[in-house]
């Protein structure tokens, strides 16, 4: 049995009296691709926002490659963890939001360096070196010296795919990272998505309506639906064959 | 009454150009004291205990709405007398503070709306690089709030530039001052006080020249369709 890089015990989430996620158990292996998919508003982004820390779960337990992130041991017991412990376990996981993100003041390039030189104080030749690289294997190699600004939506999210990579995290987020761009941007950036999914061994979540996309690359597909989830399996299994009614009806509302 | 004459000028002109170091002088002195003391208000407000939180946004109000001039008073004259605590400052200290102070109120606000202006979104993207929280400050928020409040700062550059002549009346001798010792030693107001006034048309109007380049220069690289995705954030 392999370890799992990412588990979930029972989590749930409320905002206020609103229970958005209500007992989430999920176990993710390393290098596997996880793709989550369900109605607006069943708790998605907030399933890998909880991740990210940038959300704190209400109750439960989220474990990070043997560490639970949320909480710390303080004189024997449990508490809530503190910003220099999220600091630690935060190190392994990437994220990739919707709305890109980039740093409007800062060239590609630098959008690319600045954390490995500045968080992981990395020396610069070789962190330059990574960050060509990597801008070269999302296809933007002549944009280096550009603005954020100055690209298009979709190279603006290939930007935002490669300063997550050159961070080397073991665990990569994307949430619906297509779904702020035009329609005609979306291939290259699912293209991109597509070529780390098989060739990087990093677990990675994508929050995703492209359903056709989820079948191609994910080991296993989460319906998620209402704040519990609703079916799991092998991508066949849960888009082709589930006969989860609530499930069918989604899907068939993707599909029309 | 009097005719211009160009003699009175003549004679006036140095003796008031003499007063220009202390004046602009007090102006630097005035805008660096608040560019600092704004960020110290920026701070006491994120203090994690309410009433002084309270207290402070309190202070800050009065101070807004009390003129600058009551507290030039208060500061020269009325605080050497306060028991335990006062002690005498001399005319050029008060006015730094004084209107230092003032303005930092003001100064404070328009740091408050720069950093505002810095979408949620870029807070996340820094957490989630794992930036430290200071790292965060002055590598992501901190660039991209300062730019946009440059023409705001500037205003109040040259707002406070046309408020230093008060500290004449704790007797620094700035150009008014001087200017206003002249007329009333020679009788006559009207060439001086020329004088005073287009000196201070003359500085403030390329200042205003100036802080509208920097503007375009820092703005530049800022588009508006990249302002509207920041603003837009990172939810959902
Ligand atoms: N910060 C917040 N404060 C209050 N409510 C929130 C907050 N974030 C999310 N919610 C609510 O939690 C619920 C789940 O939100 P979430 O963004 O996780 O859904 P989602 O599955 O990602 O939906 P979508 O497909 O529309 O992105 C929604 O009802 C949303 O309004
Ligand atoms: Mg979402």
């Amino acid at each position: 049995m392999i370890e799992p890089i990412v588990s979930f015990h029972d989590v749930h989430k409320s905002f206020g009296d609103v229970k958005v996620l209500k007992g989430i158990d999920l176990d993710i292996r390393p290098a596997e691709k996880v793709a989550i998919i369900g109605p607006s508003g069943s708790g998605k982004t907030t399933i890998i926002r909880m991740l990210m820390t940038l959300e704190e779960p209400t109750s439960g337990d989220i474990i990070v490659n043997g560490t639970n992130l949320w909480k710390m041991e303080k004189k024997g017991k449990l508490v809530r963890a503190n910003e220099k412990h999220l600091r630690a376990v935060r190190g392994d996981i990437g994220m990739v939001f919707q709305h890109f993100n980039l740093f409007p003041h800062m060239t590609i390039l630098e959008n690319c360096m600045t954390a490995p030189l500045h968080v992981k104080k990395e020396g610069k030749e070789a962190v330059k070196q990574r960050s060509l690289e990597m801008l070269e294997r999302v296809g933007l190699s002549d944009k280096v010296d550009q603005y954020p600004s100055q690209l298009s939506g979709g190279q603006k999210q290939r930007v935002a795919m490669a300063r997550a990579l050159v961070m080397r995290p073991k665990i990569m987020l994307f949430d619906e990272v297509t779904s702020a761009l035009d329609p005609e941007l979306v291939a290259e950036v699912l293209q991109v998505i597509r070529d780390i999914a098989k060739n990087d061994d990093m677990a990675m979540i994508l929050v995703t309506h492209e359903m056709d996309f989820a079948l191609d690359i994910a080991d296993k597909v989460l319906f998620l639906d209402e704040g519990v989830i609703a079916e799991q399996g092998t991508a066949r299994e849960v888009i082709e064959h589930s006969n989860n009614e609530r499930l069918q009806e989604f899907l068939h509302r993707f599909r029309a | 009454m009097s005719n211009w004459s160009w003699e009175v000028v003549a004679e006036a002109f140095p003796k008031i150009i003499d007063g220009l170091g202390i004046t602009l002088g007090l102006t630097l002195a005035c805008y660096g004291f608040a560019l600092a003391f704004g960020f110290i208000w920026l701070f006491m407000r994120k203090i994690p205990i309410r009433p002084l939180r309270w207290l402070i946004t309190w202070v800050m109000e009065f101070i807004r709405s009390t003129p600058p001039l009551v507290q030039l008073f208060f500061i020269y004259f009325a605080w050497p007398m306060v028991p335990v605590i006062g002690f005498t400052l001399n005319g050029f200290t008060s006015a730094i503070l004084g209107l230092g102070i003032h303005f930092s109120t003001y100064i404070a606000e328009v740091y408050r709306s720069g950093i505002e202006g810095v979408g949620k979104g870029q807070w996340e993207a820094a957490k989630s690089l794992n930036f430290s929280k200071r790292q965060k400050w002055t590598k992501i928020i901190l660039p991209q709030a300062i730019p946009p409040t440059i023409p705001m700062l500037g205003n109040y550059f040259i707002i406070m530039f046309k408020e230093v002549p008060l500290a004449s009346t704790i007797g620094v001798a700035g150009i008014l001052h001087i200017a206003n010792s002249y007329g009333a030693e020679n009788w006559t107001y009207l060439e001086p006080l020329t004088i005073v006034a287009i000196l201070f048309l003359a500085l403030s109007y390329p200042s205003a020249i100036i802080i509208n380049r920097l503007e375009k220069k820092w703005n530049r690289r800022f588009d508006k369709k990249e302002a509207l995705t920041r603003s837009k954030g990172a939810t959902a």
